[in-house]
């Protein structure tokens, strides 16, 4: 399965999709003008790889920072990873950030997937 | 040449770090946000404090240059103030006078929320709405009003027959 990998900018954040090292993350700020459309082939990604999908898919989110037509989209990244046995969100937060731990944690009440909380 | 020295006072008496009038594009967003964060980090601010003035700053800018296919919104203005206490975020953009009702009562039902109840009208948007709603159904001041904690200010002033200019002002507590 092909990779993903995208370099991080002031206003998309960073991918890296590798099914054969089993390497799932997005960090960064995610800010972008067109949210849907810089999501869009990430949510494409993931729907082929539920059909061949690791026994196990540890998701990392490392995020400094995302807005709110990304929040949607973020969203939409876990609904779809719900449907991949094995997920486990390993949610990142800079230890003084409330705001983004308080995030994932709205996040993991709006999805049934398991989530690991870390501070870095 | 006397109004280089009135609008100079005038930021000062305000207290404004930065004002920009013009056309809102994500170019023109993505600079006023490297300004404005430099400037926080060259005074040393708290971390949590900038993070918020930036999330906020975000939503703001978005807002209009989401709605700037409207050729009215090509006069916008975006304002920061930097008090002892604060930080004051402050946009005012035309807006089409059928919209005015409609953005008045999303806002006041959003300064009628406390801290819980603007926590759950933000899951409830983000889970029933699709992205394609322009408006975000107001997520972006759902968002705003969370981080800020305490109401946003707002006000419309009829233009014309087509149009209101629509002032927004939210405001964030110094760490």
């Amino acid at each position: 399965m092909n990779i993903i990998n995208l370099e991080g900018t002031e206003d998309t954040p960073k991918i890296l999709l590798d099914k054969d090292n089993g390497i799932f993350e997005i960090s960064g700020r995610s800010l972008p003008e067109d949210s849907q459309g810089f999501y869009q082939p990430i949510l494409d990604w993931i729907g082929e790889y539920e059909n061949a999908a690791n026994p196990k898919t540890e998701f990392v989110f490392k995020l400094e920072y995302f807005n709110t037509a990304s929040s949607k989209l973020i969203l939409d990244v876990l609904s779809a990873l719900e449907e991949i046995e094995g997920t486990v969100i390993h949610w990142y937060y800079l230890e003084d950030d409330e705001d983004m731990q308080e995030a994932g944690e709205e996040f993991s009440e709006l999805v049934d997937l398991e989530f690991e909380f870390k501070e870095y | 040449m006397k109004f280089i020295f009135d609008l100079h006072k005038t930021m000062l008496e305000n207290n404004l770090i930065l004002v920009y009038e013009g056309e809102f594009t994500q170019e023109i967003t993505k600079s006023v946000l490297a300004m404005a964060e430099r400037n926080m980090d060259s005074i040393g601010e708290e971390s949590s404090t900038k993070r918020k003035v930036f999330n906020v700053m975000v939503e703001c800018l978005q807002n209009i240059v989401k709605h700037g296919e409207d050729e009215a919104n090509k006069q916008a203005i975006f304002m920061i103030g930097k008090e002892n206490e604060q930080y004051v975020i402050t946009s005012g953009n035309p807006i089409r006078n059928e919209f005015v009702e409609g953005l008045k009562s999303k806002l006041e039902e959003i300064n009628s929320l406390d801290k819980e109840g603007l926590k759950s009208l933000y899951k409830e948007i983000i889970k029933n709405t699709s992205i394609s709603d322009k408006g975000g159904a107001g997520l972006g001041f759902v968002d705003m009003a969370r981080k800020s904690g305490q109401e946003l200010a707002y006000d419309f002033k009829p233009l014309d027959d087509a149009y209101s200019f629509f002032s927004l002002k939210t405001c964030i507590r110094r760490a």
